[in-house]
């Protein structure tokens, strides 16, 4: 049994549990190859853990990851390092390596994975920053960048094999607008221009919507909707309609489980 | 109520005991991985010797400073007792003994514990809360072999040289204090030295018991950084433990490691 090929990784029938609490909970999530899908669901909701489990740091408790027509949890270690050439992950925080300055952060791939001469690695990661608009920064430390740079440093890096799948958690977390923007452009420029399959992990909601070809919402352990962002902002089911628009209460309830009001604020007479 | 609260804390305590089985058997496949596991990307002798220099050279100043200090205390200590008896000319013997069976192995342990190991846990345990132990699996990278396996073989490497040079730099200051300072013979005190240490006894003993604590001192060390909860007080906990548990460590596997070589049984 493998994966479709129009798929290039498919969860099925997956669950992972922490402890005793359901994070998913035989969920079944297809990420359509060359497109861009968005992931979103609320704060804690297990984006990242999703994220997790599709590049096996995280194994399921049940169920299948295919990616690229290999199930993931049945690999070995080693084998598991090899598959992962295959993808790229830009990170929340970046996760540059502090003691590298930028061409050598970019270049380390590179220079682990392949015996390419300088000159040539020197140009492709030239070519890289160059597509992030970065190129005047190939000599700075990681704490001379601001949070967006860095970002885009760790984009590029995530670029430097050519992999086939990107996956982006949370890209726009505490950013300016401007930085927004700038990512929101070069994650839709690098899928269409590199052909890669691009899944985006997000709670921003606009941003997601405006650059994904496919959304999910996932919460509560499961898929609460898939589809288009148009057939999403005009779904029925109240969970998403909620997310969607943003309402601060509905099914999703503004108030953490709590004794009555009442009952709590007289209990102590 | 009293009888449940009874029962809560023996299940406590049961509780207790796994966790640390379960934490002593993930301890065990890490290492396995560590010193087992294939090589693959990114491994090579330039990780190792930069972690030498981290590890080993960066520590001469705290080993060499203590060894001397610790050389001229034995000497002070050693002459006054020594005197009362006439045997002042075998305090070069005692300094010697003491440095080389003793504290040359155990001081630079505990030394290196506190310098080193804790450098190197709240170094692994800030790649961690930082993502950059995640970001090089995702490179393709093992960090077991391209973070770990180069500070915990630099610890393995360059422990037991730094307790050479501990007992050597401590002989010296000894020397300093019995021969420069009050007066006991020069000859004595090195001729009853060369007399009384013998090669397989003392010094192959005290390598064995340096190369024992070096490699139980990294292994706490880079284990517990790659273990930690990837907060800042979760680093800060772990720093502590490296300290604390390798310490223990030094101390206990020192009386057994003495019992076997020198104990008459």
């Amino acid at each position: 049994m493998s994966a479709d090929d129009a798929f290039a990784v498919e969860l099925k029938g997956v669950t992972f549990k922490r402890g005793s609490r359901k994070i998913f909970d035989n969920v079944d999530i297809r990420f359509r190859r060359g497109k861009v899908t968005g992931v979103m669901g609320p704060s804690g909701c297990g984006k990242t853990t999703l994220l997790r489990l599709m590049a096996a740091q995280l194994k399921p408790d049940k169920g299948e990851v295919w990616v690229n027509g290999q199930n993931l949890p049945s690999l070995s270690r080693s084998d598991l390092f090899d598959m992962r050439k295959q993808f790229g992950v830009l990170f929340q925080s970046g996760a540059l390596f502090t003691d590298l300055n930028v061409f050598e952060n970019v270049a380390f791939p590179l220079r682990v994975h392949t015996k390419l001469p300088e000159e040539m690695i020197r140009d492709i990661v030239l070519m890289k920053l160059q597509a992030v608009g970065l190129r005047g920064a190939i000599d700075l430390m990681p704490d001379e960048l601001s949070g967006g740079m860095k970002r885009r440093v760790a984009l590029a890096r995530a670029i430097a094999l050519d992999p086939d799948i990107l996956l982006y958690d949370e890209p726009f977390v505490g950013q300016d607008p401007i930085a927004k923007g700038v990512l929101v452009r070069l994650i839709r420029l690098l899928n269409d221009a590199l052909g890669i399959t691009s899944v985006v992990v997000s709670h921003d909601l606009a941003e997601t919507a405006s650059i994904s070809d496919y959304l999910y919402v996932v919460g509560d352990g499961q898929v609460l909707g898939q589809g288009t962002p148009d057939q999403l902002m005009n779904s029925e089911n109240p969970r998403i309609q909620q997310f969607m628009q943003g309402n601060p209460d509905g099914p999703v309830p503004f108030h953490f489980d709590a004794p009555d009001y009442r009952d709590d604020l007289l209990g102590g007479r | 109520m009293v009888h449940k609260s009874f029962l809560d804390r023996i299940a406590l305590f049961g509780r207790s005991g796994l966790d640390i089985i379960e934490s002593m058997g993930r301890s065990l496949i890490f290492l396995w991985h560590v010193l087992i596991g294939r090589g693959g990307a990114g491994t090579g002798l330039h990780l190792l010797v930069k972690q030498l220099y981290s590890v080993g050279v960066l520590s001469l100043a705290i080993i060499i400073v203590s060894g001397l200090f610790i050389g001229m205390v034995l000497a002070l200590q050693g002459y006054s007792i020594l005197v009362d008896f006439g045997s002042e000319q075998a305090v070069g013997q005692m300094v010697a003994l003491t440095l080389l069976r003793e504290l040359g192995p155990v001081v630079t342990a505990l030394l290196f514990a506190g310098r080193a190991g804790s450098a190197l846990t709240a170094e692994i345990g800030n790649m961690k809360s930082t993502e950059q132990l995640s970001s090089l699996e995702m490179i393709g990278v093992d960090p077991l072999k391209y973070i770990i396996a180069p500070r915990l073989w630099a610890g393995f490497i360059s422990m037991p040289l730094l307790a050479a040079i501990f007992s050597v730099v401590g002989i010296w200051g000894g020397a300093m204090v019995a021969v420069d300072w009050l007066g006991v013979y020069e000859g004595s005190y090195w001729g009853n030295m060369i007399n009384s240490v013998d090669f397989y006894d003392d010094v192959l003993n005290g390598v064995i018991k340096s190369v024992v604590f070096a490699f139980v001192v990294t292994w706490v060390a880079v284990y517990q950084g790659y273990d930690c909860e990837p907060t800042s007080e979760g680093i800060s906990r772990a720093t502590t433990r490296t300290v604390v548990y390798a310490s223990l460590a030094v101390l206990g596997l020192d009386f057994i490691l003495t019992a076997l070589m020198f104990g008459d049984f």
